[in-house]
């Protein structure tokens, strides 16, 4: 099994194995969100409490999922690049950066647009949404380190440690923000919180999230050929890639 | 549902609607990027050919 | 620890404390700025001590936070630039303990006259006597965290283009938890309210920072030097 890992960490492979699952991830996640999408739209019911706006839950909780899923996924294999000076660990870290970033303002946008109708503001500091805030300056951070550092070796391996670092304190911070959320918030209940889901309502929820997962895969998968090819030293697989 | 329940989100539309077209474009803007910055890593390997800065 | 070791951790104290006082004019920054950034908030408010009572906490910490960035960035600045901090490196002393040792210094210099002041500031934005002595410890214990934090966001920006503000970027997510449990404290203490709990969080912020931090900055530093 470990040649197996070595074969696959070795660039060219991974180069051509990443070209040909890529298209297989893309489409299997786009019929899933599709699927998703009428499942939430259309089959679900409206719920008792919050009518037909509960369905941006199935936009704002896969974000939401997404961005905190793909933050571990960088630090996990930042930490691995790290240890084991293995680049294609780096470039799935690098990879992963924009695309968590990305999901984390469409969990910020939709919370807000969720809020407005249930809370009456555009914003609210409760717990979750200042959780979501600050895993996005997280990733800004890390995006700008990256950018600041022109040997893309060092970019690499300073990132990592700030990945680690990153990853280490997002369950306190987590906790930090809900314990003074819960100071300033006395009675009301977050309502962030899916309400009592039934079965019909849950199903297009799950499978959104699928949906999402896969279509991160073949994102990655495309932006770590990218950066597989820029950490590349030596001219042979890549003349053959060019040809 | 309705065709005009629908398109009126039982009268949240304002608040349903941006958040799933900001979503979509979130999606979208994903592989239109990823895909850019393939091409743009291919095109700087070839530079890098070129220019002989890559070893034997 | 080896002896030799013991004392390079000690001359390298003393040898920071010795070069800042040359020049004390530049130790005197974090300190001046922390008196301006409290001074803006009646300004921009209220001059009233009721109303300033109420933010007072955060007013307080968030000062704190800003002036303890703002001197993070000179930690290794001048010692990456003169060659000084590839010899600590080099030298064969575990740079663990010498990166705590600059870390301590650092903070003899820009965090502890923030704690000293900082009874008179508070008075000054309302704070009851009472609760001065939360103010002192609760910045006591956050000022020296944030020197631990500011080490790994200097150690991984050393030597890049605007690096200082990078380093604020980096390092304030991670203070946020302390600045909720510090102004919380503050806000107990206020209130004549039990303040143990946010003040073990802040106590046991600060333990965590104290035994990864200089393991983390010494590997930072290597990263950004080779």
């Amino acid at each position: 099994m470990w040649t197996w890992l070595h074969k696959f960490a070795s660039p060219p492979h991974f180069y051509r194995l990443a070209g040909q699952l890529a298209p297989w991830f893309g489409w299997t996640a786009f019929i899933l969100i599709v699927g998703a999408l009428y499942g939430g739209l259309v089959l679900a019911p409206p719920d008792y409490q919050q009518g037909d706006a509960f369905r941006i839950i199935y936009v704002h909780a896969p974000s939401a999922w997404m961005s905190l899923f793909i933050y571990v996924v960088m630090a996990a294999s930042a930490a691995i690049g790290l240890i084991w000076r293995i680049k294609l660990a780096h470039a799935v870290a690098a990879s992963c950066a924009p695309i968590g970033a990305s999901f984390t303002f469409a969990a910020l946008a939709t919370g807000a647009l969720w809020g407005q109708p249930m809370w009456g503001t555009w914003w609210v500091w409760d717990a979750r949404l200042t959780s979501e805030l600050i895993l996005l300056f997280l990733y800004l951070g890390y995006i700008a380190l990256r950018s600041s550092i022109d040997d893309l070796q060092r970019a690499d391996r300073a990132s990592a440690v700030l990945a680690i670092v990153g990853v280490v304190n997002v369950p306190i911070i987590h906790y930090s923000v809900v314990w003074w959320n819960t100071l300033h918030q006395p009675a009301t209940v977050t309502k962030m919180a899916a309400p009592s889901i039934s079965t019909s309502m849950l199903i297009p929820l799950l499978v959104m999230i699928l949906g999402f997962t896969l279509c991160f895969v073949a994102l990655l998968l495309v932006r770590v050929r990218g950066e597989v090819l820029r950490r590349e030293r030596s001219a042979g697989w890549i003349r053959e890639v060019m040809a | 549902m309705s065709l005009s329940q629908f398109f009126s989100m039982g009268g949240y539309a304002v608040f349903v609607w941006p958040a799933y077209a900001i979503t979509l474009t979130v999606l979208v803007g994903n592989v239109l990027a990823a895909r850019a910055s393939h091409r743009r890593a291919l095109e700087e390997a070839r530079r890098r050919l070129g220019m002989g800065e890559l070893a034997r | 620890m080896p002896a030799s070791a013991l004392t390079a951790g000690r001359l390298i104290l003393e040898r920071d404390l010795r070069l800042a006082m040359r020049r004390w004019g530049h130790v005197a920054d974090p300190l001046v700025f922390f008196l301006i950034v409290t001074t803006l908030f009646p300004l921009g408010l209220s001059p009233e001590l009721s109303r300033l009572r109420d933010v007072a906490p955060g007013v307080l910490w968030v000062a704190a936070l800003l002036s303890s960035l703002l001197a993070a960035d000179s930690l290794l600045k001048s010692d990456a630039q003169d060659g000084t901090l590839e010899q600590y490196v080099l030298s064969g002393q575990p740079l663990t303990w010498l990166l705590l040792a600059k870390t301590a210094a650092h903070w003899l210099l820009s965090g502890l006259p923030l704690v000293l002041i900082s009874p008179i500031v508070a008075i000054a934005l309302g704070v009851p006597g009472h609760a001065l002595g939360v103010v002192v410890v609760s910045l006591l214990l956050g000022t020296l965290t944030l020197s631990l934090l500011g080490s790994i966001g200097a150690a991984l920006t050393v030597g890049l283009r605007r690096g200082g503000l990078l380093l604020s970027l980096l390092v304030l997510p991670l203070a946020m938890p302390m600045l909720i449990f510090g102004a919380r404290a503050i806000e107990l203490a206020i209130a004549a309210e039990p303040v143990a709990g946010p003040l073990y969080l802040l106590a046991a912020l600060f333990v965590f920072a104290f035994t990864l931090a200089p393991l983390t900055s010494a590997a930072a530093v290597r990263i950004s030097i080779e």
